[in-house]
This record gives C-alpha cells, structure tokens and sequence, in this order.
C-alpha cells in the first residue's frame, strides 16, 4: 500500500503510523459528560468503504495525516495534512504534539 | 451404530461406497423458524448444534451467504489454548478446552485434536515474572500451567534458537500441556453434520439483506432467498458484525474490523511438536500434521474488510521466525492468507442477548475465535434458549464498555489491537 503524503510524495505504508478512525470527536478535555467520553473511547462505525482515517508519517515529515480510504480496495481517495481540513481546534488545553 | 466407524468404513469398502450420505441437506428456506442463525462459520454452526443437543431446539436455520466455513473458521492458525489471566476469560475458555477434549467422540467427526502444548517463551524477566503470575492464577482456578527453566525449555524444544539471534534471550517460559491444535475444517463440517442430523437446516447462498421489524422486534430476516420469519435472529458474523447490525440502525459498537494475516510454509519433516510463541514480538508458530509450519502474528493495524494483508507485516512476522529458528530462515512460503477479525476494545469477546428484543449477539473475537469455537457456541446457545446468559458469558456484555466493567486481559487500556 502506498500512502501520498501531501509534503513528500507517495511512500511505503512502512513509514506511516495508522492513529485510527476519524469518524469521532473527542469531547473537550474539561467535558465531564460520561457517556460522551466513553462514545469517544468505545464505540466506532467501522465503516465498509470509503474510511476517513488518521496516519502519522512517523518515518518521514512527521505530518498528522487525514485520508480517506476504502476498507474493501484500500485505494486511498484523499489525503490531506490534518490542519488544512479546517478543523475547529480545541480552545482548551491539549497533549502536546497530539493531532486535532 | 455411529455414521462414521470402522465398521461404516469397511462395510463401504467391500461395496462400491454406495451408503455415504451428504454430511448435510440443502434444504430450501422454510417461512418460519424458531432460531434463525446468522453467519454460518464455526461459531454459528456450533450455536445450531448445541441448541439442538442441549436444549432440544430443532427448528433452527443457519443461513450463511457463502459456503459453510469459508470465513475465519478456515483461515486460522488453529490453535487451541485456555492460558488466560482474568477470571471471566479462563471459566469460559477452560470450558472451551473441555468440549474440545470430548469433542471429536461427541461430534463422531476426527477433529485431529492433538494436546501438542503451547509454550509461551519469556524474553525478558519481567515477562517470566508475568508469566509466573498468570500461571499461578491458572493453577488457582485449575487449568494446568507450568513456569519453565530455559534449561527444560532446551529438551521440550530442542529446535529453538535459545538466544534468538542474541538480542532475545529466553529467560523461561510457561507451558500448558493441555493447549494444542485440531483440524479448524473438521470442527466446521463435524459441528453441520451433527446439527444437519438433528433436524437444523443449513442455507448456503443465502444472504440476509435486511431484518423484518416489529417496532423495535426483530422477527426475522431478509435474504436473497425470500423473507425468513423466526422468533430469535442469532448473529455470528466475526467481522461483517458492524454491517449486519447497521441493517438494524445500529451505527456504532465497540468493535473494528481488521485483517489478520496466516502463512504455511513448505512441508517439512517432524521439527517440532508443540505450539511456541515469542515473547520479545508477536509470533506463534505450529507444525501442522502435514509438515507445513503454520505461523501468524499481528494484525496488519488499519481498519480493512480485503481479505488480505500487506507487507510490512509479512516482513515482520518472517523476521521473527527466523530470529527463533535460524535453521527456517531458508524455507519457502507456501501459502499466505487472511482473515477479517472482529476486534473489541478491550480484547474480550460479547455474548449477549440484545441489543434489540428479539436478537442476540456473538462477536469480539480479536485474534481468538477459534480456540472459542465449542464454548461460544455452547453458551451461545444456552443464552438463546433461555433469553439469559450462563455464568460463563454473563460477563460478556455490549454494556460492559460504557458501564466501566471491560474485560482488559492486558490492563492495557481501549484499542482495537488486543487479544
């Protein structure tokens, strides 16, 4: 499988860390509502299809990564650097280096 | 007198072979049943055989939109153990163990069950330290293990590269002599035969395509092969859970669908006679009765339904092998495969009624189906028949993920990569 990093160009899905389904919100970090937070920890779509999905290029840029690809070809229909989908970031705190 | 025996065999073999019966009918979908079974795999089949032997529920279906085991039930590395740390897991999976000690007499089908042991090496002594803890607590509930020196390991294993390669030396390891491996086939075809003699129907070709609802009931299925109405719609489905239960306007589970990849080499000579697993990565290999070294490792990590891998995991799981043993590093691949495992967030499987009236749910399999095969049928069964969970599976719960009772044998917190 051969990933297109926005910054270097296609590379081997060796250099990239998969950091999971896209699909969810983690609620804001001083959120106490429960049952928000374990949707967030637990529960997925799984979806047959077209996926969007976090990667790390951790063998490369560095880049967090958003992808769109098929679970059933694994044909990648859009990758995109994290940031530039335009993703409200989170006014509270975050883990430092984590993704939005 | 048993279908299948020597006397069956030699009486056949004076004769032209004329009295062998199909292992099972192909029936045509009848309107109505009282179970209809989702997912005609080795779980699914062995829910239809227990409901019928243990609790004299004959008019079932298993509809299957394939052949019968063409999934997982054929794609794992078929091995068979009980070795676990958490109380829920090692009830249910000794249970496991049980049925299979009994199971090729109780199925009259060779299952090729072959007590061979699992080894599981300690490559660091912290992990020898979690090895004797977790053997301790086998002990304590009596299911054998024993913590063993590398000295012992040397004789059990001869073939073992003891300092695998130098940067992994074997510090110890534990054993349990009752685990092993069977025919994964065989246990399919046995388990369809026995619920096929029982009055069970097996519908091939048959995919459902929707559920027939009563409100929130669920009071049958949709298939290509017409409408089948039954009073409990049981699903076994591995890896195609998300979708079924999508059909049923369920979006979300605590379940990922990823790919697990198998290889077998070429046959060899006899090399070694037990399972081993390394400690220092992830990698379990066998020797199957015909020779092939039969090996896996971890999933390949992304969410996938191909049924099929890539290869930097081939890579990984190949160095692993030839770090233990130097002496395969030159044996050719025969075979490389995969298979689409249900994996849950905390590494343990569901078992349960629900989640809508009327349904009832087995997934969450991760990498340990098979093993699983007798007992979650058994108690799959048990909790359709009596609309209630044996103790086995009472712990196996959808709830249990947002009600903070997960079964987290790893203590390593929610991901889809646990086992």
């Amino acid at each position: 499988m051969l990933i297109t990093c926005p910054y270097c160009g296609p590379r081997d899905v060796i250099e990239f860390t998969y950091q999971g389904d896209a699909n969810r919100t983690r609620p804001d970090p001083a959120s106490t509502d429960q049952a928000a937070w374990n949707v967030y920890t637990y529960d997925r779509v799984n979806t047959l299809g077209d996926h969007a999905e976090y990667w790390q290029h951790s063998g490369g840029c560095r880049s967090h990564l958003k992808l769109v690809r098929s679970t059933l070809t694994h044909a990648i229909s859009s990758t995109a650097f994290v940031r530039d989908h335009g993703e409200k970031k989170s006014a509270s705190r975050r883990k430092p280096g984590a993704a939005t | 007198m048993a279908e299948y025996s020597v006397f069956s065999l030699l009486r056949n073999a004076f004769s032209a072979q004329p009295d062998w019966k199909p292992a099972w009918r192909k029936p045509d979908p009848k309107p109505e049943y009282d179970v209809v079974i989702v997912g005609g795999g080795g779980h699914g089949l062995s829910t239809a055989y227990y409901l019928a032997k243990e609790h004299g529920i004959t008019n079932v279906a298993v509809v299957e939109r394939g052949w019968l085991g063409q999934g997982n039930i054929g794609r794992n590395t078929t091995m068979i153990r009980s070795n676990y740390l958490l109380p829920q897991n090692q009830h249910f999976y000794e249970h496991s163990m049980k049925l299979w000690e009994n199971l090729a007499h109780d199925l009259n089908y060779n299952v090729m069950f072959s007590q061979r042991g699992c080894l599981n090496l300690a490559n660091s002594p912290s992990q020898l330290d979690d090895f004797a803890r977790r053997g301790n607590a086998m002990r304590h509930v009596g299911i054998d293990a024993e913590l063993m020196t590398p000295e012992q390991i040397k004789a059990f294993l001869p073939a073992l590269d003891l300092n695998i390669g130098g940067r992994f030396p074997v510090y110890g390891g534990m054993v349990q002599r009752r685990a092993g491996t069977a025919r994964h086939d065989a246990v399919a075809w046995g388990y369809a035969r026995g619920a096929d003699r029982r009055g069970v129907d097996m519908l091939e070709n048959c995919e459902v395509t929707g559920f027939l609802r009563d409100g929130d009931r669920i009071t049958g299925v949709r298939t290509t092969r017409g409408e089948i109405r039954a009073k409990k719609v049981a699903v076994a489905v591995a890896g195609h859970t998300g979708q079924l239960m999508k059909m049923a306007d369920i979006d979300r589970l605590p379940i990922e669908s990823h790919v697990l990849q198998a290889f077998v080499s070429e046959g060899l000579k006899p090399f070694m006679d037990t399972v081993v697993t390394f400690g220092a990565g992830h990698l379990y290999v066998t020797q199957s009765d015909k020779g092939g070294m039969v090996f896996g490792g971890d999933i390949d990590g992304y969410n996938t339904y191909a049924q099929r891998g890539n290869l930097p995991i081939v890579e990984d799981v190949m160095s692993e092998l030839a770090a233990m043993f130097p002496g395969l590093a030159r044996v050719r691949l025969l075979r490389s495969w995969g298979g689409i495992m249900d994996m849950s967030m905390d590494g343990s499987p569901i078992i349960t009624t629900g989640p809508l009236p009327g349904m009832y749910l087995n997934t969450g399999w991760c990498y340990g189906g098979f093993k699983a095969t007798p007992a979650s049928g058994w108690c799959f069964a048990w909790t359709i028949a009596r609309d209630e969970p044996h103790p086995y599976n009472a712990a196996f719960t959808l709830d249990r993920f947002h009600r903070g009772l997960v079964i987290d044998e790893k203590g390593q917190g929610s991901t889809p990569r646990l086992h």
